[in-house]
């Protein structure tokens, strides 16, 4: 049997770069010392309190605190969100104070580069740090909805790919890094946040197949595995018409 | 006797014009209900149970002088859509008949929005309904109005309701009727129980813990023939393991040609898939053989219904679903294929053949293999000597409780005091301290977390006279839509259909399935449904697609839950005694008698108090089997519990595998090596503390207690399944409750809706309960054999292996074959460049 080892340093490589995918779904690049996460969506649980769907509110706070974790233990000098880091226009203001105390103690220690996203398209001035739209670095372009007609290497978020297997020993559904050697997309970082598989239409056409690989994440480590041993969900999105 | 009295004459004459007379039991249940007095009848199948429940409404309404002032006499409920509809059938011909003013309507999931409006405005005299839509109906402004002449409650196939989540819904309900009509009683109707005690209770207001009981009618055991039950004697070889009875289906098919119209028994839907599918393999004779399980579109259900009651058919492969006492036919044979897990239900299947007191039902036991053969034997002597599986009484669900303190102040304002009063003199709930309906109040109210956070969202509210109220009328429209969730919204649609393009064209709908199962299909999946083998295309808003698939080979996914009882505790202990008295198995065929007597010699028999565990060596792994005819869900936590413990005692187990009977570890160290060097290591394996810390600390992530959790979201309404303005969305917003249960549980942990989930899976998908009752019975009591090779009581559950899911640290080892391949075809790339 593979050992957990090996697939725990596993690297991913993009423009002449190396990154190490983490368990918790950020993104290392230990050359520039930078952690890179995507859509945190922060404040997603106390939006559904409108509907009357009263979620436990801890969803900031857990998602705040695994960023801090990673933070403290690998101690990067940057900090890269790439976009829906904020669930919607009214998140900020729920924020709950202790989360926001997190948000300044990581604005102390790394500096923080928000990247906007559809949810969060306006930069808060209360952020700690900058707010870009998009940031270019290394030959590298970091933006939230990669771009299908990118020239450079990209990374980004935005879809929350997860990705499935069915070996002859049981299934899986875990949350993935998607990669070929143009872009790496991220999987959400936040605690409420639900994913796509890596094969709907949608994430697959930005990918060159024969090359994808979803790294996914363990409980124990990240497992590289290629789309061929990769299965759809079942669930189809469009509407029945019948 | 002054009874006599209480029966008009013209009903008398009614019976004496059908030829019959009005029975002791019919006559006392109209005493009680014109003393005003709550009460249970307990009365086998045939005895004229339900007629005996509608009589005093009947008299009520029927009489000249004390005419009826409109609106809603009596409310009918049965725990199946099926009965009411039946139920409305069976009373129409003595109302017709003696020509009474009465008005009697169904109301279920099924009846159309129209007909709804209706009944509201206009109601019957009789309405004949489900649990689910009494809820509903109480939780509506006008339900004071609606119910306010209501004089009376028949609760029908009680002992099957009471114990479970709907029961306690429906407790709460009725709690609130006796609020809305103050002369109201209540009849249950139910059939034969160990503890009518309970269920006496059950019917009849708690009140300062003063015990109180609704009034017994009982018809005696003598009125009933004792039923005549067989063992089917096979001339095939009985199978070690599985399910299938696929040995007996010829000699099963025999008696069908044999008899005019059978019923044909199976525990699970996969079961009565599988055993319809045999039977028709074979069918030469062109036998005229329907399929019914709960899962089947309710259309192809009633149409099976119709033609067994008209005669159209000559046997029946059946769920549960006809357990209950539905009425269609004349029965003259029953077969159980597989253990009938209960004797009770075994009592009650049988009362299905011969509905006429004064005649013997007959019925064929058909064990599937070695062990149920044991169990077949059990449940008949048991059955014989008149013994009944004991139904603890439950504590009232938390979840449950939160949905219907919503749909009070739906229905009005109420004041906290009043509620607490209501709620806690419904029995499942008398024992609820004020604390934790404050808990479940604030949970309601604002999510009850210790970090506020909803103020501005709550659902309900406290006004200027301390009435709790709904917020907005948003909330209420949310309750409404979504309520009734308990038995209804986990399942989902199996239709034809596949995507065409960009379209969808999605055709018949052929029944329902668990919407765990259809999660963890892959398109390309086939599976056995609705007589069919079906090919698994995708998930579609509630509806799992599927098309035929080509006529050859197996289904892939060979079974799923839905259905499968637990052997009852009772039943466990008669196995345990057989097996442990030689004498007796002179009444087991001689291929079973032979296996125990092998089993004797080469290891032990289990006894009645002890725990036997094996060991042994096989292929180069090390298995540890044992025997504590606990039941498969049971098992399975004890499994999860005891790998725990192995992997910390460093024998490194690599899965394991459960069934009703026995449980079997294998892993990579020598457990009988280690057991001889270290006294007592067996005893502290199976010490009791393993419910501590391990199951605690298993609990965080295990599947099961998720999917209990996700059941209590749902009903509780922390996830609505439908929300307002989405319904015609392709993709609805809804969150995983496995996301949720993680966040709430590293935060709150004893948050109201945790405590709900572990309550639930003590008795539930876990079986918690019954796992402490066993570890506490054999403290000190672990027989330990190691052995040179596999015993051979151990041959069935190690056949189980490869059929059976294996449990084990799933999720990693997955993700590792999968990635194994891709180094290895990486490797293989680098070679060939």
């Amino acid at each position: 049997m593979q050992s957990k080892k090996d697939a725990r340093e596993y690297l991913i490589r993009l423009a002449d770069h190396s990154f190490q995918p983490l368990v918790d779904g950020a993104l290392y690049w230990p050359a520039e010392q930078a952690l890179i996460v995507a859509d945190l969506h922060l404040e997603k649980g106390s939006s559904f309190a409108r509907s009357g769907q009263l979620l436990p509110p801890y969803d900031s706070l857990t998602t705040l605190t695994r960023l801090m974790a990673a933070c403290a233990r690998l101690r990067p000098r940057t900090l890269i969100l790439l976009g829906d880091s904020l669930h919607d226009k009214g998140a900020a203001d729920r924020l709950p104070e202790a989360a926001w105390q997190s948000l300044h103690q990581l604005g102390a220690v790394t500096e923080m580069i928000w990247i906007s996203g559809n949810h969060d398209p306006e930069a808060d001035a209360r952020l700690p740090g900058r707010c870009l739209d998009c940031l270019d670095f290394g030959g590298i372009t970091f933006r939230h909805i990669p771009d299908t007609a990118a020239q450079t290497p990209e990374i980004a978020g935005h879809f929350h790919p997860v990705a499935r297997v069915a070996t002859n020993i049981g299934g899986a559904r875990r949350k993935a890094f998607v990669s070929d050697c143009r872009r790496i997309i991220l999987p959400a970082y936040g605690a409420y946040t639900g994913g796509l598989n890596v094969m709907a239409p949608e994430l697959l056409k930005l990918f060159d197949t024969s090359k994808l690989i979803a790294s996914m994440c363990g409980d124990t480590g990240v497992f590289p595995v290629r789309a061929n041993k990769l299965v759809p969900d079942n669930r189809m999105a469009q509407p029945v018409r019948a | 006797m002054s009874a006599i009295a209480d029966i008009p004459d013209w009903i008398e004459a009614w019976f004496a014009r059908r030829g019959w007379q009005v029975r002791d039991h019919q006559r006392q249940l109209v005493v009680e209900s014109n003393a005003r007095n709550d009460s249970l009848l307990i009365a086998p199948t045939g005895s004229g149970k339900t007629l005996a429940g509608f009589l005093p409404s009947l008299i009520d309404l029927g009489d000249p002088e004390a005419r009826h002032e409109g609106g809603i006499h009596t409310l009918y409920i049965s725990p199946l859509k099926a009965l009411a509809v039946d139920i409305e059938r069976n009373l129409a011909t003595p109302v017709s008949e003696m020509n009474l003013p009465i008005r009697i309507e169904t109301r279920t999931g099924d009846t159309p929005a129209s007909r709804r409006d209706r009944q509201r405005r206009n109601p019957p005299h009789i309405l004949l309904t489900t649990p689910e839509q009494v809820s509903l109906m109480i939780a509506s402004a006008d339900a004071s109005s609606f119910f306010g002449s209501l004089r009376r409650v028949i609760v029908d196939e009680l002992h099957a309701l009471a114990p479970t989540k709907r029961g306690d819904l429906l407790a709460l309900a009725i709690a609130r009727l006796r609020q809305l009509s103050l002369g109201l009683t209540v009849t249950g109707l139910s059939a034969t129980v160990s503890d009518p005690p309970t269920l006496r209770r059950w019917l009849t207001p708690q009140v300062n813990d003063e015990e109180k009981m609704a009034s017994l009618v009982a018809v005696s055991a003598s009125a009933a023939t004792p039923p005549r039950l067989h063992i089917l004697e096979t001339e095939e070889r009985l199978p070690w393991s599985g399910h299938s009875a696929q040995h007996a289906m010829a000699e099963i098919y025999e008696r069908l040609r044999a008899h005019k119209l059978t019923l044909v028994f199976v525990n699970t839907r996969m079961q009565a898939e599988f055993v319809f599918q045999m039977l028709w393999a074979r069918n030469d004779a062109n036998l005229r053989i329907a399929l019914h399980h709960g899962s089947l579109d309710v259309s192809q259900r009633r149409r099976v219904e119709a033609a067994m009651a008209s005669g159209g058919l000559d046997a029946i492969v059946c769920t549960a679903t006809l357990d209950l006492g539905i009425d269609w036919g004349d029965v003259d044979l029953v077969i159980n294929v597989g253990a009938p897990k209960g004797a009770s239900r075994l009592l009650q299947r049988v009362g299905r053949a011969n509905h006429r007191l004064d005649e013997p039902s007959e019925a064929i036991l058909v064990p599937s293999n070695r062990f149920e053969v044991l169990e077949c034997r059990a449940a008949v002597e048991a059955a014989m000597a008149g013994e009944q599986d004991a139904e603890t009484r439950r504590l009232g669900a938390l979840d449950v409780l939160a949905q219907h303190v919503m749909g009070m102040a739906c229905a009005a304002p109420f004041q906290a005091d009043d509620l607490y009063a209501e709620v806690t003199s419904a029995l499942p709930y008398a024992a609820l301290t004020r604390a934790r309906f404050e808990a479940v109040l604030q949970y309601v109210a604002n999510g009850g977390y210790a970090l506020a956070r909803y103020d501005r969202f709550t659902r309900i509210r406290q006004d200027a006279h301390g009435a709790w109220r709904v917020s907005n009328p948003t909330m209420a429209q949310a309750y409404r839509m979504n309520v009734g969730t308990i038995v209804e919204a986990l399942m989902m649609k199996v239709r034809y259909g596949r995507p065409r393009g960009a379209v969808i064209v999605a055709g018949k709908t052929l029944g329902e399935v668990e919407e765990y199962f259809a999660e963890g299909l892959v398109p390309g999946d086939t599976f056995l449904f609705a007589g069919e083998l079906l090919r698994f295309e995708g998930i579609q808003e509630d509806s799992v697609l599927v098309t035929r698939a080509a006529r050859k080979g197996d289904p892939k996914i060979p079974s799923y839950n839905g259905g499968k009882f637990p052997l009852s505790t009772h039943l466990a202990s008669r196995v345990r005694s057989m097996l442990n008295t030689p004498e007796r198995w002179k009444y087991l065929p001689p291929q079973v008698a032979e296996w125990l007597e092998l089993q004797q010699r080469r290891s032990a028999l289990p006894g009645p108090d002890n725990l036997l565990v094996e060991t042994f060596e096989r292929g180069e792994r090390f298995y540890l089997v044992t025997y504590p005819f606990e039941g498969r869900l049971a098992h399975q936590t004890l499994g999860m519990l005891l790998t725990r413990r192995m992997e910390r005692a460093g024998l490194k187990p690599q899965g394991f595998v459960a069934n009703d009977y026995a449980l079997a570890v294998w892993g990579l160290a020598d457990v009988s090596m280690r057991a001889a060097k270290e006294l007592g290591f067996m005893d502290t394996l199976f010490n009791e503390d393993m419910l501590g810390d391990d199951l605690e600390a298993w609990l965080a992530e295990s599947a099961l207690m998720k999917r209990t959790f996700r059941y209590c979201a749902v009903i509780s309404g922390l996830i609505q399944q439908r929300v307002i303005g989405q319904e015609k969305r392709g993709r609805q917003i809804t969150m995983s409750t496995d996301l949720i249960y993680d966040v709430l549980r590293s935060h709150e942990p004893d948050h109201i809706l945790l405590q709900a989930a572990r309550e639930d899976a003590a008795t539930g998908l876990l079986d918690v309960r019954r796992l402490a009752q066993f570890l506490a019975r054999i403290r000190g009591r672990v027989l330990h054999k190691p052995l040179k090779r596999p015993s051979p009581l151990s041959v069935p559950v190690l056949l189980e292996i490869g059929r059976e899911p294996v449990y084990g640290e799933a999720a990693d080892a997955v993700l590792a074959e999968a990635s194994d391949n891709l180094v290895r075809e990486v490797m293989s790339d680098t070679d060939a460049v």
